[in-house]
Order: structure tokens, then sequence, then C-alpha cells
């Protein structure tokens, strides 16, 4: 493996909610009792009054932050995604995304590097179900310098927004800034013979395999697809015109993810080959390392996975 | 293609809109309440009649709870439904929104003759309340949110030192959802002393009984244990629901809830106590009867 900064997406997203507190007043902040874990801890501490812990009650925490947007607030709320999104998932629905109000939902432990804590608690399931509230923007940020500018982004964005982070630190893609914009995607690597279209944490990995094909001869476009919705649509389909084969990776499930959304772009207008990296069932407990391998989730797979779209081309 | 639901029905509406019966600065008498509340019930059972659908039961029990709010208590313009500092009315058991938008039509918010495109394509006025509605706070349709919302509400109005006040009305059968009780344990939890619940406490939920469905009492000292300010009083009194709400105004430092005892389909004899007319519609028949007990407007 390459040699990668490591930093914490969330870390990087409490001290990012920490400085939006003290620019924007309209800030406040929810927890559901995990918030030294989601790094809201810092914003709590400065703001005393603007933050509410309401316990281990997450359906609580969604409908009271509602009521707080329909006052004008700009309510963050953070628990682990697991529980912000599938406990709570019909408050989300009925309080937020259907009055489609001002809340941002700020989920940290996505994904299976969370680890030892086992399937219980890998957040697997969270973009597909955010994605099917309609009126939700949904981000997965790949590192912690884009977390910040995402989590700048998802502010001054109105209406229902969800944004995933992870327990580990992860790779540092963006050594010298993110030039994040919501909705654009980012082309991180140039290449002719395939697209590996990446979200999150495995943008690292993407990375990682397009260097693996060099030495096999195959051009491997990388793509980080940061803002699930709205998806560039543009983009994904430019990718599949100029280098014909698309694979896509996620930390989550393939059903309802990213790959999903790719492939229901494609299908449409550019019906090319679409391999899925991605997980198609649960985990287990282990460290992140032994959990991404064996489980599929490594730059070797997306690599094998991206020599079966090209040998699929016609 | 057929014909719209329950195009039987004439619109009873005039297609001129009356004036409003909501005066800003002014506290109808007893009687002028009450003449209101037969105004109102005359609404939902036509509204509910002509979308050959709706909740008539749990709408007529909440008639003097909202005529009381809407038309002495609450501070609010029908004219600017946004006005940061209106009181807000959170229905929790948001299918009961057929006396909402009544009370809402009546008081101005808009014209009275939109009643009767209840639950109909293009219509502002959803099967459940939606805040599309001009005066509507909040979106509802599956229990148990409504609180949590309006403490949300109440919060943000604490923060920003504004005078207003959160009322939310729950259902009695709402509260077997947990998150009734979440809500409880946080208002007690932040003090929120501008919120008060009124619980609709009218012993019918969907299929049945309460105490057949789910146990709820003893429900004020529930409430009592979980940090609150209880009343109980006769929900379908107006001077006792005007002396429970003053009531619960003066309470400092904890949130009130006021337990309405009432009658769910009150004002219509087979409508009344009778768990059929949770959910249904009155049939033509059934509408001119309940018509004909409610009595004309005047």
């Amino acid at each position: 493996m390459a040699q990668w900064t490591l930093a914490s997406t969330r870390e990087a997203y409490g001290k990012a909610l920490l400085e939006l507190g003290r620019e924007d007043p309209r800030i406040v902040v929810l927890g559901a009792d995990l918030n030294k874990s989601t790094q809201t801890v810092h914003f709590a501490k400065a703001f005393p009054e603007r933050f509410f812990d309401v316990g281990i009650a997450e359906a609580n925490m969604m409908s009271i932050a509602a009521g707080l947007a329909s006052a004008g607030k700009i309510p963050f709320c953070s628990t682990f995604t697991v529980f912000g999104v599938c406990r709570a998932y019909d408050q989300l629905r009925i309080s937020i995304a259907q009055p489609a109000l001002n809340v941002k939902v700020v989920c940290s432990h996505a994904g299976i590097i969370t680890g030892e804590d086992g399937m219980s608690a890998h957040g697997i399931e969270d973009l597909a179900l955010v994605l099917a509230l309609p009126t939700f923007t949904v981000v997965a940020p790949c590192d912690a310098p884009e977390t910040v500018s995402a989590v700048r982004a998802i502010a001054r964005h109105p209406g229902p927004c969800y944004m995933r982070v992870y327990r580990p630190a992860t790779p540092v893609v963006h050594t010298n800034g993110s030039p994040f914009v919501l909705g654009k995607a980012e082309v991180l690597r140039p290449g002719t013979d395939a697209t590996i279209i990446a979200c999150g944490s495995m943008v690292p990995w993407a990375l990682e395999a397009a260097l693996l094909l060099d030495g096999q001869g195959i051009s491997c476009r990388v793509v980080n697809v940061h803002t699930l919705r709205p998806l560039d649509e543009d983009a994904i389909l430019r990718c599949a015109r100029e280098t014909g084969a698309i694979v896509t990776a996620e930390e989550h499930l393939v059903y309802g993810g990213l790959g999903a959304l790719v492939a229901q772009t494609l299908a449409r207008t550019c019906p090319v080959p679409v391999e899925m990296v991605g997980l198609t069932r649960y985990a287990e407990s282990g460290t992140p390392q032994h959990l991404l391998e064996k489980y599929g989730l490594t730059p070797r797979h997306i690599a094998q996975a991206v020599q079966r779209a090209v040998a699929r081309k016609g | 293609m057929a014909t719209t639901a329950g195009s039987k029905v004439a619109s009873p509406w005039p297609q001129v809109t009356p004036t409003p019966l909501y005066q800003p600065n002014g506290r109808p008498d007893i009687p002028t309440l009450e003449r209101i509340a037969r105004i109102i019930r005359r609404d939902i059972v036509q509204m509910t009649a002509l979308a050959g659908s709706g909740h008539p039961g749990g709408s007529l029990s909440a008639v003097e709870i909202l005529v009381t709010l809407y038309f002495c208590v609450m501070r609010h313009n029908p004219s600017d439904p946004s006005w940061p500092d209106r009181d807000r009315f959170i229905l929790s058991k948001a299918h009961a929104c057929p006396v909402l938008y009544a009370v809402l039509a009546r008081c101005g918010y808009f014209p009275v003759e939109e009643l009767a495109t209840f639950r109909r394509i293009n219509s502002r006025l959803q099967g459940h309340a939606h805040i599309m509605t001009p005066g509507v706070e909040f979106s509802g349709g599956s229990l148990g949110q409504g609180l949590s919302f309006g403490i949300g509400c109440a919060l943000a109005g604490r923060l920003d030192n504004r005078p207003y006040r959160v009322y939310v009305l729950l259902g009695d059968g709402e509260c077997d959802e947990g998150q009734v009780w979440e809500g409880a344990m946080a208002a007690s939890h932040y003090k929120v002393d501008n919120l008060t619940v009124i619980l609709d406490r009218n012993r019918i939920q969907n299929d049945r009984f309460t105490s057949e469905a789910m146990e709820l009492e003893p429900l004020a000292e529930k409430w009592r244990a979980f940090g609150w300010a209880v009343q109980e009083v006769d929900g379908h009194s107006f001077p006792a629901l005007l002396d429970a709400l003053e009531g619960a105004r003066q309470v400092k430092g904890r949130p009130s809830i006021i337990i309405a005892h009432t009658v769910k389909g009150r004002g219509v004899s087979f409508m009344e106590n009778n768990p059929d007319f949770h959910g249904r519609a009155p049939t033509p028949q059934e509408l001119a009867q309940a018509l004909k007990e409610l009595g004309d407007e005047g």
C-alpha cells in the first residue's frame, strides 16, 4: 500500500462545526449521548446554550431539530449512522424530508471500518436509506479536508442534508486543500480505458487501484463523487463515453448506494459495462484492515473489477 | 374515468368567501364560541363526506380545543402566517386535520370554499396535515413526532427571546408511541415552559377503545412523574379550557399539559363514542342526519 497521511473525518467535522458556530448564530447542534465520538463536544463546550443533548433518543432528536429549523435555526444532528438513519428513519421522513426542513444530519461511524464493534455498528445502509428520501442532499466526503468543505457547503445549502464520516483516521487525498463544489464530481486522475467512480473512504483505494492497473497497461481514470444527490450525471456520462467502462466503489451495500445510482444513470443514455465494488452482506467484528480484505474492499479488489469491466467492453 | 370521490355530495360552501369569524383583538363571548364550534363541526362532517374519506371522529372531539386556541388564546395573524412572533399550534395527531383546516379557513388563512378540495388532487388540503397549507406549522401523519417538533419550536423561541408560545395537540392513542415519552422527558429536562400540550382524551384509537388497545392509565400520574404540570378538564367546556390554558401559561420552569376529556365524534349522536368513525367519512345519508343534529350555522 502507498504511504498516506492519515486524518480523522469526524475530528474535521467537529472542528468545522465549531468554526461555523462562531460565524453563524443560527447554527445549533443536537446530540444523542455520543458527542465525544461524533466530535460535537467542541461545539457543545463553546456554545452550551446552542447545544442540546437529548440522551439516547434519536427519534426525538430529529423531530426537535425539525422544530428548530421551522423557527429559523440551522440544526446539525449527530450520532452514529446506524442510529441517526436506521433508528430515526421515520423521523427523517416525516419530520424533515416531507416538509423539506433545513436540518443537517451528520453521522459518524459509517462503513465497516468502524471495525471491532461488529455488524450492528457498521453503517452500510445509510446512503440507500437517505437517498430514498427525495428532498435530502446526500454527501460522502472522501477525506478530512473535503469534510471541512462539505460541512460548510451543506450549512449554506437550504433544505435537508445528510453527510457521513468515519471512526478511524483515513488517508488524506487532498493534501493541497479541497476544491469541493456540492454536486460536482471531482476528477482526481486522468485515464482512458476505464473510470473508477468512488465515494468516501473508497476514494484513496481507487487511486491505489489505478496505480496497480498502470503496471498492467490499463489507463484508469478516478473520479470522486462526493455528492450522491444531486448526482453529477453529466460527469458520469462523460466518463462512460470517454472510457467505455465504469467501476463503482463504495463502503456501503451495493443495494441502493453509489453503484446503483451510477448504473441507473448510465442505463438510460449510455449503457457501458459497469462493475460494482461494495458490500453484499453484513460483516463482523475485526480490524478495519482485516474487514476490508475479507469483504472485498481493497485496491486489489477494485483493480480486479476494472479488469472485468474492461474485458466486457465491446 | 371514475367520478371524483364523494361527488354525490355537492359543495356546501359559497363561492364568495364569508367574512372571517376571527377577530384579532377581540375575545368572543361563550355563545359566539359555541356558534363557531357548531360551524366548525358542520365543516368537518361536510368536508369528510365530500371527500368520501378522512377522520371525523378525532376532529369532532377537538373542536372546542382548537376554537379556544385560535379564537381566544393564540396570538396569530391569518394574513401573515409566517409572522416570527406568532404562537404556534402543532397538530401532532395530523389525521385530525379536518378540524384544523376548518378553523384556519374560518380564521381567514384561506378561502372557506377551498375546504371542498380536501383530499383531492392538486389541493393544498392534504389527507394528513402538511405545511403546504397556509397556517399549518407541522407536517405529520406518523404519530408521536409533534411533541418533539414543538419542543424544537419552543427552544428556538427561547434562544431568540421571542415571546411566542407553542401549543401541541396530542391524541391519547398517540401516547402509545415511545417518542411521546422521549419528548416528555426532554421538555422537562430542558424546562421548556413556553410549551403547552393539550391531550385529546377521547378514549378511542383506530381499532378500538384505548383501554383495550393499550392501557394508558394512570395517564395524569405518568405525565406528573415526567415532571409536567398537569391539569384535567372537560375538553368541550370553553370556560374550563380558557382557565386551564391561562393556568398553563402561569407555570414557570417546567412544561404543562392539559388532559382534555372529550367525546370522540362529539355533536353527532351516531358518531359519538363510536370507534367506527375514527377513520370513516359519513355517507350522504349520514351527513344529512349529522347536519340536522348539529343545527344550522346561525
